[in-house]
């Protein structure tokens, strides 16, 4: 039957409107084109002249619209009234909701400040959340990385002013190895797979290294399925092999490292370990021209890596002395680690040597000349082609700190940190931990805080300790069990209140942040703990307050329920002051602003902020009379300023001859400007800034031109970290900072300057051989609320995952049910075997499991009864060791929580109906939600 | 039945890098986005916030484990929609005309306004390209975004599939194939690319670019004499040292 072809309209009207704003589906923050039909959102695609997306857009990203739409979006402000934890609510006037929170605030700031714990969970705003705390006075304020990856933002700002994830990104455009340790879906995700696109186009090679081949992981070119938490170890036996064969990047160590600085060599010296430096401060290095120490700065010098110095009766040598002393040590050699981490010696070698090879046999100029910070001029920028990705896999261990540090030696041995090819920074990083603050926890009632709570501890002294050496902080961030917690500990933060350690606090306020779901270790426990009474029947805990847009777990254990918008919905800022949105070769950042008006009684979280601020009359909300400071968030956006010319948004500032960037007085114009720009500002580096940060006199200019410092802050990576030696000396007695007895040894051993490998401590988990891991999957990472009609429908159910090898051992086959155990509780769950997956791990998709009467989803939903959390399994303590103590779950350096330090043992079971536990359905405070969906908004 | 074009004056088409996919599904839900707010029907979902949500994609991403003849395990992200054949049976299968492929550029579509939903061309397919919309009762399938392609109000680098224009990791490119020249055939050749079941003969226009050949470092180390020691311990390391910086 042959007839005409139908006549198409190919070219049908694509919609009435385009407005660009910025993603909120996970924390890249991708450039969207919104597309308007009547009025309403109909189709959501990425925005090609975004810095961040270049166009593309994930799973996420695209369904938003669902996201914007969904039937779990909280319509008024909430105050419970039936018990916590029932879901029982009544909805409420905003006027009544902010005069509740008044009440309960207002007496606490003028007493007691620190009653308040103000943390946030998802919060891409925390330059503002954290100023509004530090105005009300708390101490007890942080966002949610202590628990997510502080391990990996710390080690890199202590050892090279920058990390992984938003400090920085390959240089795409000329890598020729990319190499990866525990990296599932992560930060970046967008430009981490157009990179990865990228590299291959040009037959780059990709290496990976996690027990779990999903995702990036399963294109690499090499997979390397490592024992969890060995990672450290595999890389310092790359570092000894690279160090013995001598294939490391002497003129880069020389120049830009504190390899060449001199320490103090003799245990018997009371500085022993420290730094050699001069009377203003600066490391010295012995001049290679002279043969005599020098500040490391001074105009023309040439440090010696090899130069020995005896001053004052004391030997000094050069931390890359140091270095060869530790690392050539046979413990390191392949063959005698390569059982630890399940890698056979000859391959560990084989990727040595490739990293070495790409490095140094195929470094490459690029003809841009460029002038150091002692004034030598380079007619060329000097490329080596190797790069490295890292995330959650190796932080999220105890050893994470310190495996982090050893990943970002790897890289500055082989001189590819900030140069073509290799790891670059996005400003306004670099910056070194010193130029960072310290931590302030100074509280006076009735007056803010005496500085930012987070930041940087150079030593003991800067702790947030009382006089009697307990914790200032309610998290102990910044205690000697965690000194260098520079994200604040929010996982200890409801375990603490409820036991009253350090002490109680009166209100808890939250955003963001689903803690009695899966956003806590020991979620049956958390949820004990936020329902727990004491012997008058009065919440051990007294008040809660949380915001959140969607109907999560955590609203049901509030008191009063602040409805946020949905992203589409607000205004917000990524700043630069924050965690901007830049890349490698520019500055950026963005907004977001309503593309819609809310159709429900919500409002944007930090514009409640800017309301509640000025009831509670903080200085910083309120003007001269008493009258509200900033109308909504927009205006604070637009009219605060931090310093003087430097606001939120670096972008269409008043400069004296019109429109400039970075530093500039207030523009009323500014978002309508943002708008006019797709939503974004950026300010490219100069050419010849665009390598060698730290250390190039052009961008340490532009740096401070566009506000970022005050004046040029040139400094070298810190191979050797000296604050870390600052606490491992006081664990040795010396200073008047001393740290409690059973924490000396730990912190001797766990403090050392330069980077070392030590295993979980598994004491009380014998019997438990399986590691048990969890990741997101890419069209979920980092997203809040997978609840999203379109995304479920790929990821609704979430089984464990689990090696060939045991799935054998244990008499599993695909559907079975198995009961996993943890020193601390046990689940039962669906079981599927996976054969590309290291033989004792077990791991599943985190955060798919929900409970039933949340996130509008039916009781019957497959999250609620096969989905499940490995957080029950884990406990915010270690097992007891027997030594009467209960140590954190956490790395002692940093208290990032050590999720992945899990083991479990497991066991066939006959199939339950459900997963194993269950909890009581949760009343919703939403309506039912829609049988079916056919989302058309065209005709 | 329905009868094909004997040839069409271009070939449009998709070439899938099945090395480079990371399986992130972003061309699955852009797909859903787009062809939910256009072509013909909404692609609806029935029970989406319930036991068994059950939607229509045009296009689905598989993820399957080979296990090589030696080595490790491998997990490879396949990426599903309508091959446009040439030698289509879901066409030649259609009791009414619906189906049918284009003169022009080989697209195969369905008119829906003479679909009758009975299925057939469903189960003549044999990659399962095709899903009956539950709530519209006619069958979709992917349009190779025909009203994005040729679409005068879009900008005219976004006259590609949503799948393409979204994809992060860059493992879709759309072209045409009758061109010796585009970009979809130079890939294709200089790639190894390979038809989706040729023992079907239903003579596929997209195109799967397979996986480069992986662990290799697992089997042979070729660069170890790269590794030659300087040294044996840390003072022969700065004798070492000492000799190389001289040269400086």
């Amino acid at each position: 039957m042959a007839r005409a072809q139908p006549t198409l309209d190919l070219s049908p009207k694509v919609s009435d409107e385009v407005r660009k704003t910025t993603c909120y589906m996970c924390a890249c923050r991708c450039g969207l084109n919104v597309h308007m039909k009547d009025g309403k959102v109909a189709y959501i695609e990425g925005n090609r002249d975004h810095p961040v997306n270049k166009g593309v857009l994930c799973a996420k990203g695209s369904a938003g619209i669902m996201q914007h739409n969904a039937p779990s979006r909280l319509r008024a402000p909430l105050k419970r009234v039936g018990p916590r934890g029932s879901g029982e609510f009544e909805e409420i006037t905003w006027d009544e909701a902010l005069s509740i929170a008044t009440d309960w605030l207002g007496p606490l700031r003028e007493k007691q400040p620190e009653k308040l714990a103000f943390f946030t969970g998802r919060d891409q705003s925390q330059s503002f959340t954290s100023y509004w705390a530090q105005n009300f006075g708390t101490p007890n304020y942080a966002a949610h990385g202590g628990f997510c990856s502080v391990n990996m933002a710390t080690a890199g700002i202590y050892t090279m002013g920058g990390a992984f994830w938003e400090f920085g990104q390959p240089d795409w455009d000329h890598t020729k190895l990319f190499m990866i340790f525990g990296v599932a879906e992560d930060h970046d995700s967008n430009p981490i797979k157009i990179g990865i696109g990228k590299l291959k186009s040009r037959g780059g090679r990709v290496i990976a290294v996690n027990p779990i081949r999903t995702g990036y992981n399963a294109v690499a070119d090499d997979w390397v399925g490592i024992t969890p938490g060995t990672d450290g170890l595999f890389i310092l036996s790359m570092i000894h092999v690279l160090l013995k064969s001598g294939k490391i990047d002497l003129d880069y160590l020389a120049r830009f490292t504190n390899a060449p600085v001199l320490v103090n060599a003799n245990t018997d010296s009371g500085d022993h370990g420290m730094l050699m430096r001069d009377q203003a401060g600066k490391e010295l290095v012995i001049d290679r021209r002279t043969g005599k120490p020098a500040p490391f700065d001074r105009k023309g010098v040439q440090p010696d890596l090899s130069a020995q110095w005896r001053h004052g009766g004391y030997t000094h040598k050069t931390v890359m002395n140091l270095m060869v002393e530790k690392y050539l040590d046979p413990q390191y050699a392949p063959e005698a680690v390569a059982e630890q981490c399940g890698i056979p010696a000859e391959r560990i070698r084989a990727i040595a040597s490739e990293l070495a090879k790409t490095a140094f046999d195929q470094s490459f100029e690029i003809a841009q000349p460029w002038t150091d910070f002692r004034g030598e001029r380079h007619e060329t920028m000097r490329g080596r082609p190797v790069s490295f990705h890292a995330m959650r896999g190796i932080s999220a261990h105890a050893n994470g700190f310190q495996t982090c540090r050893a990943l970002h030696l790897l890289q500055i041995l082989l001189g590819t940190v900030e140069v073509p090819g290799g790891f670059r920074f996005k400003p306004p990083y670099p910056k070194p931990a010193t130029a960072h603050p310290k931590p302030h926890s100074g509280v006076t009632p009735n007056a803010p805080l005496d500085g930012p709570h987070l930041g940087f501890v150079q030593g003991p002294e800067d702790l947030a300790l009382k006089p009697d050496g307990t914790a200032v902080r309610i998290d102990k961030a910044f205690s000697w069990e965690n000194p260098l917690s520079a994200h604040g500990l929010m996982h200890m933060v409801i375990s603490n209140a409820h036991a009253g350690d350090p002490y109680k606090i009166d209100t808890l306020m939250m955003y963001m942040a689903n803690m009695s779901w899966n956003s806590s270790m020991n979620t049956s426990g958390v949820i004990e703990m936020l329902t727990d009474t004491d012997v008058t029947g009065d919440y051990i805990i007294p008040r809660i307050i949380y915001s959140d847009a969607y109907s999560s777990e955590m609203v049901a254990y509030a008191d009063l329920v602040l409805p946020d918008t949905t992203y589409l919905e607000r205004f917000d800022c990524i700043s630069l002051l924050d965690r901007p949105i830049s890349e490698a070769d520019a500055a950026a950042d963005a907004i977001r602003w309503p593309v819609v008006e809310p159709d429900r009684d919500v409002r944007g979280f930090q514009s409640v902020l800017c309301e509640l601020g000025a009831r509670l009359n903080l200085p910083g909300f309120v003007n001269a009379d008493g009258s509200a400071k900033y109308s909504d968030y927009a205006d604070y956006m637009v009219n605060h300023e931090r310093k003087p010319g430097i606001g939120p948004l670096a972008g269409y500032r008043l400069g004296p001859n019109g429109l400039t960037s970075g530093r500039g007085g207030v523009n009323d114009g500014q978002i309508d400007n943002y708008i006019a720009n797709g939503g974004f500002f950026v300010e490219h580096v100069p050419d010849d800034a665009q390598y060698y940060k730290p250390w190039n006199t052009s961008y340490q200019k532009w740096a401070v031109d566009m506000g970022f410092y005050d004046s040029p802050q040139p400094y070298l990576f810190s191979l050797y970290a000296e604050p870390l030696r600052k606490f491992q000396r006081a664990a040795e007695g010396v200073g008047p900072h001393q740290p409690p007895e059973h924490l000396r040894a730990r912190l001797k051993q766990v403090m050392d300057p330069l980077p070392i490998w030590y295993p979980a401590d598994d004491r009380g988990q014998d019997g438990y051989p399986i590691t048990a891991l969890t990741q997101r999957p890419m069209a979920m990472y980092h997203s809040w609320g997978s609840q999203n009609a379109w995304l479920r429908q790929l990821h609704g159910v979430n089984p464990l995952y689990v090696p060939t090898k045991l799935m054998q051992q244990h008499g599993l086959a695909d559907g079975d049910w198995a009961r996993v155990t943890s020193p601390h509780g046990e689940i039962t769950v669906p079981v599927m075997e996976m054969a590309a997956l290291n033989e004792n791990t077990v791991w599943t998709w985190n955060a798919i499991g929900k409970r039933k009467g949340a996130w509008a989803l039916d009781d019957d939903a497959p999250e609620a009864t096969k989905g499940f959390l490995l957080n029950h399994l884990i406990h915010e303590l270690l097992p007891p060791k027997g030594d009467g103590l209960r140590w954190a779950n956490s790395d002692p350096i940093t208290g990032q929580a050590a999720w992945f330090d899990l083991r479990v043992q497991i066991e066939k079971v006959d199939a339950p109906q459900q997963s194993q536990p269950q909890f009581a359905p949760l009343k919703s405070p939403v309506p039912q939600a829609p049988e079916t969906l056919a989302w058309k908004i065209g005709k | 039945m329905t009868s094909l074009p004997k040839q069409t004056d271009r070939k449009l088409g998709l070439v899938i890098d099945l090395d480079t996919c990371v399986g992130c599904h972003a061309c699955v839900i852009s797909c859903k986005g787009w062809n939910t707010e256009n072509y013909g029907a909404a692609l609806s979902d029935t029970d989406p916030y319930g036991a068994e949500p059950s939607g229509t994609f045009l296009n689905r991403v598989h993820s399957y484990e080979v296990q090589p003849a030696s080595g490790a395990a491998q997990l490879v992200h396949f990426p599903k929609s309508c091959l446009h054949c040439d030698n289509a049976p879901c066409v030649t299968v259609c009791p009414t005309g619906a189906s049918y492929k284009r003169v022009e550029d080989g697209i195969v579509l369905v008119n829906e306004s003479d679909c009758i939903g009975c299925g057939l061309c469903a189960w003549a397919c044999p990659y399962g390209a095709r899903e009956l919309d539950a709530l519209e009762g006619v069958m979709k399938k992917c349009t190779l975004c025909v009203d994005r392609i040729y679409n005068e109000n879009l900008p005219e680098e976004d006259r590609e599939p949503a799948c393409v224009r979204t994809c992060p990791a860059g493992a879709r490119h759309f072209g045409d194939f009758a061109d010796p020249d585009s970009n979809v055939s130079r890939l294709n050749r200089d790639r190894g690319g390979i038809d989706l079941m040729p023992e079907q003969g239903t003579k596929p226009v997209n195109k799967y670019l397979p996986p480069r050949r992986k662990d290799q470092t697992a089997e042979i180390d070729v660069l170890a004499p790269f590794l030659e020691p300087v040294a044996e311990d840390a003072k022969g390391f700065m004798a070492w040292l000492d000799k190389t910086l001289e040269k400086f």
